[in-house]
């Protein structure tokens, strides 16, 4: 098998290359939470004049808010009411289920294209 | 069997890639330990308490003890292949020998992130960490971002002078931040006279039941994420096949500890509802023990636990860039090692603006999860190159330093804890989830179709093994 021989990259094209890997980067994870689309899906149900009885805080509970300086229940009742939201579609799931196999099914096989001329220029070279 | 012995002590400190300067070979195990301990205490610190606010005290418990089989497959299924490909980069230099380029690059890419956003939240922490100071002592509003910047500069330049200085410098205060987690808990515990500890008043029912537990998974990751990271400083170990999986083994064992005490301490000290939005739930549990000894202790551990994380990040990530750079799938010039302290300087410098971005400008459990799913995607990749490697390289073809037992049980079960671990990070962060996978399915494409055309194909095999079996 015919040895491959690279181009030579220009110095221009490193910095290019460069600059779009960190701008794939930098929007990948940045675009959801500019989107406000990250982050935990969390909802507060705050009664109104919240009691610690109300929110379902027994006699310790309350003298641990307290030391942590949440003299007051109002001050305290949103982050005890804070509660994810699990719900979900199973079209969702199994949107996610197809986005990771696929990921991986594409990244294998493209990956053992490449494996295959490797040790192909590897192992008949010698 | 191939001449080539990993377990050799003859091996020098040249770079196995026939460069004329390579990185210096000074670790022993313990650095290894501090390496991996070093990074991963911190998860204990902070950050592993949003578990309970995903599915309350006793979900995080069971979550705990989940991901510490997942990281026990992990580190097992490393520490093999590890003690056999000994070169910088770690799980990145694996795909590349034993799955192919492409899977190499999205795996040194999974190191980078899941490394440089450990490094943003752990650089969030001290600022947070200080600020939390500066209100108990009367100074509202301080500005955090001064030191977050800080924090992240110094540990570079610490990194950039030599690895064996850094890695000194991480043991030590590794050390005292686990004496601390020791010390707070023997301090409160009914065993030793201790009488703070109120657990039966402060633990609920499962507030999500059972789906609850599942979803607790996502942040029991972050116990133990980055003790693979031991496998980065492979070309600057004395010993690899020795020091390596002693090292990483013995760090998760210390971990497994480690991370029970710390639930079992905080769960004890405050109500679930709080400590699962906490930023700094150990110093939180020392305030709450009443002991002003003991909240100058953990404030300090906590800082000590977040630099020496800090730290590890930046070697292992600029290790990682580094070695990407020396293959070609990056440009070239990240590959260069400084001529006198022998460090990936280049690769080290570039990171620091990314970390510097995200730490300032993004919240810190979004952080955690950008990093939490990068080492999930990592995590699913080593199954199947162990299974690969064994297959490929079988137990009489390659001398290793380890030979993990039960094969393929442990990749197995890595696989199915993988499995839900997505499901956990769907659960309230299917978004983030969706946007990452989306990002590593562009880059690979902008890799195979533009990038890969500029790296030598034989070159990329750098180990001096005998030729896979059905290749």
């Amino acid at each position: 098998m015919a040895r491959y021989e690279p181009p030579t990259q220009s110095k221009l094209g490193q910095i290019v290359d460069v600059i779009v890997l960190l701008v794939l980067t930098i929007g990948a994870l940045y675009i959801p939470l500019w989107l406000g689309l990250a982050g935990s899906a969390q909802t507060s149900n705050v009664p109104e004049n919240p009691t610690w009885e109300s929110l379902g805080q027994n006699a310790v509970m309350v003298e641990k808010w307290n030391q942590l300086g949440y003299a007051d229940p109002a001050a305290a009742a949103e982050l005890i009411t804070s509660r994810f939201d699990y719900s979900f579609s199973i079209g969702s799931l199994l949107m996610m289920i197809v986005v990771i196999v696929g990921y991986y099914a594409i990244m294998l096989r493209f990956s053992e294209k490449e494996y295959r001329e490797v040790i192909s220029e590897k192992f008949n070279g010698e | 069997m191939t001449d080539f012995d990993i377990t050799s002590k003859e091996r020098d400190g040249m770079a196995p890639h026939g460069t004329k300067v390579g990185l210096l070979r000074v670790l022993g195990p313990a650095h290894v330990w501090a390496l991996g301990v070093g990074i991963v205490l911190v998860g204990e610190y902070m950050g592993w308490n949003f578990a309970v606010g995903k599915g309350g005290a006793y979900a995080a418990l069971i979550a705990c003890w989940f991901a510490g089989l997942l990281y026990s497959c992990v580190a097992m299924i490393d520490s093999e292949v590890t003690s056999t490909v000994a070169a910088a980069g770690g799980q990145y230099t694996q795909a590349k020998h034993i799955v192919g380029p492409l899977m190499a690059f999205n795996v040194g890419l999974y190191l980078v992130f899941a490394y440089t956003m450990l490094e943003a939240a752990n650089a969030i922490t001290v600022g947070f960490l200080i600020d939390t100071v500066a209100v108990m002592s009367g100074h509202e509003g301080l500005d955090q971002r001064p030191f977050i910047v800080l924090a992240i500069m110094f540990l570079a330049w610490l990194n950039y002078r030599g690895v064996l200085a850094t890695l000194t410098f991480s043991l030590v205060i590794t050390a005292i931040a686990f004496s601390a987690i020791l010390i707070l808990f023997l301090a409160t515990s009914p065993v030793f006279g201790g009488d703070v500890l109120q657990h039966r008043a402060l633990m609920t029912d499962l507030p999500y039941g059972w789906l609850g537990i599942l979803a607790a998974m996502h942040f029991g990751l972050w116990y133990y994420l980055g003790i693979e990271g031991t496998t980065q400083a492979a070309e600057e170990v004395r010993s690899p096949a020795r020091a390596l999986p002693f090292g990483t083994l013995a760090g998760i064992m210390t971990l497994l500890i480690a991370a029970t005490l710390t639930w079992y301490v905080c769960v004890g000290l405050m109500p679930w509802e709080y400590l699962g939005q906490s930023g700094v739930p150990l110093f939180d549990a020392a305030r709450m023990s009443g002991s002003t000894g003991l909240m100058v202790l953990l404030g300090i551990g906590t800082l000590f636990a977040t630099l020496a994380s800090a730290n590890g990040c930046i070697n292992d990530a600029s290790r990682a860039w580094f070695a990407m750079g020396r293959d070609h799938y990056l440009p070239s010039w990240f590959g260069a090692v400084h001529p006198k302290y022998r460090t990936p300087y280049r690769s080290i410098i570039f990171l620091v603006p990314i970390a510097l971005i995200f730490a300032l400008g993004a919240p810190l459990d979004q952080v955690i999860t950008f990093s939490i799913l990068s080492g999930l995607l990592e995590y699913t990749f080593m199954p199947i190159n162990v299974i690969l490697f064994r297959r490929k390289w079988p137990l009489d073809a390659i001398k290793r330093g380890y030979e993990h037992p039960f094969h393929p049980l442990p990749a197995l079960v890595l696989l199915c804890l993988c499995g839900i671990a997505y499901f956990a990070v769907f659960l309230g962060y299917g978004t983030q989830l969706v946007a990452m996978i989306a990002f590593y399915i562009v880059v690979s494409l902008w890799f195979h179709f533009w990038r890969y055309r500029f790296v030598r194909r034989a070159a990329q095999f750098t180990m001096p093994w005998p030729r896979p079996q059905g290749y």
